[in-house]
């Protein structure tokens, strides 16, 4: 059975309060992509929506649909991970609160249960220092990544005082990297930043479909994490692919 | 046990009342109860784009909708798009730049590319191709649907194509 909870306008919405800003599970992709709040808030989310799908999408798609559906190419759950976002759901035994790390279980499974709807969710609104990153491989704009890396950080005098990287199509769910801790409170050096890869590589199991190979999901990951490091940091010479 | 549903909606501007059965998607309401076939319908699952069309003024996949949902709604196909004038001057720059040759991708691509030129002025070509990334040709290349769509915002603006 289907049940069309297209007309629950509570549901819907974007409000800040204090230090956490609150999304509507049916608020529509379209809607975050025009909010000056998200752009101001949540820049990651800004950037990283206009990666998905196309504009007709966009009208109808929503964060809640997305998030709950779970599929682990697709960019908002990442970017949850990333963001430290809480999941709001609620359910015949009234509400309660997931932190998006334990929320995306496997390949379309998340720790809802059927008798239970995602409502809302929570970030930590941007603070000062933060950097953030969005860059997704894909064959056509707007499609499921090939692979993708969301990114936030607070950055302080070009030191990593926070960094979380979401990183998504790796895998059965989206990977919040524990390469970061290496990047972390340390002066992040070619050698530094190489072992961070390293440990990307260690933690990383992706998997091969007709779009890729697992061995070029593990080199696009790492090409990325490489990436995300020098733009954060903005010192484009840590990245080794990077041209003069 | 599923019995037919009343709805009530505006397409192309002409109040409908139909009753329909709850699974039926939008595309095969269009085309097969109001025979409105310029919908196409492709790959079925929002991927391909044929099937666009415009629900209170905004493009959706119509394979992607079941019809009881556009209940109280504005639907506005191709054929009213077309049968309007609104995009007289977009199709005839898709004709003149040969933006076209199978067709079965053109009704989406037109839907596409209104929506955009209604919402920017004068986008450049990479903006173009961004609007219309969700919709497939398999014939064209698309180069010259991007330089039919940018000729006719040109020309909307007053300017030589």
């Amino acid at each position: 059975m289907i049940v069309d909870i297209g007309e629950l306008t509570e549901l819907r919405g974007i409000t800040v309060k204090g230090e956490v800003l609150t999304i509507g599970a049916l608020t529509r992709h379209a809607d975050l992509l025009r909010s000056s709040e998200i752009a101001t808030h949540a820049p990651l989310l800004a950037e990283a929506i206009a990666h998905v799908a196309h504009p007709a999408i966009r009208n109808r798609g929503t964060i809640g649909g997305s998030l709950a559906h779970a599929d682990p190419a697709s960019e908002l759950p990442a970017c949850m991970l990333a963001l430290g976002a809480t999941i709001v759901v609620r359910g015949s035994g009234g509400e309660w609160r997931i932190a998006a790390e334990e929320f995306f279980i496997g390949i379309y499974e998340t720790a809802l249960s059927s008798q239970e709807l995602l409502v809302a969710i929570e970030l930590p609104v941007a603070q000062k220092h933060s950097a953030h990153f969005f860059h997704e491989f894909a064959r056509r704009h707007g499609d499921y990544a090939i692979v993708g890396l969301a990114a936030q950080a607070k950055v302080s005098n070009d030191i990593f005082a926070d960094l979380r990287l979401g990183f998504f199509a790796v895998g059965d769910k989206p990977l919040l990297a524990k390469a970061a801790v290496r990047l972390i409170d340390v002066a992040v050096t070619p050698a530094v930043l190489a072992e961070a890869v390293q440990t990307l590589d260690d933690e990383l199991d992706p998997q091969e479909d007709q779009q890729a190979s697992a061995a070029m999901r593990r080199h696009l990951a790492k090409v990325l994490l490489a990436r995300g490091v020098a733009a954060l940091l903005d010192r484009p010479h840590l990245n080794p692919g990077a041209t003069a | 046990m599923t019995a037919a549903v009343p709805i009530s909606l505006e397409v192309n501007g002409e109040r409908v009342e139909a009753h329909v059965l709850p699974r039926l998607n939008l595309a095969d309401f269009l085309r097969e109860h109001l025979h409105l076939t310029g919908t196409h319908v492709g790959c079925e699952h929002g991927v391909c784009g044929a099937c666009t069309v415009r629900i209170n003024g905004e493009i959706v996949r119509s394979c992607l909708m079941l019809a009881v949902q556009t209940h109280g709604a504005s639907v506005e196909t191709i054929e009213g798009l077309s049968d309007s004038g609104e995009i007289a001057d977009l199709q005839a720059a898709f004709r003149d730049r040969n933006a076209l040759q199978c067709g079965y991708c053109t009704p989406g691509m037109l839907m596409a590319a209104q929506d955009l030129l209604r919402q920017k002025r004068e986008p450049d070509r990479e903006e173009i191709r961004e609007h219309l990334s969700g919709n497939y040709c398999r014939c064209t290349g698309y180069q010259a649907i991007i330089d039919a769509v940018e000729s006719t915002a040109r020309a909307r603006m007053g300017r030589a194509p």
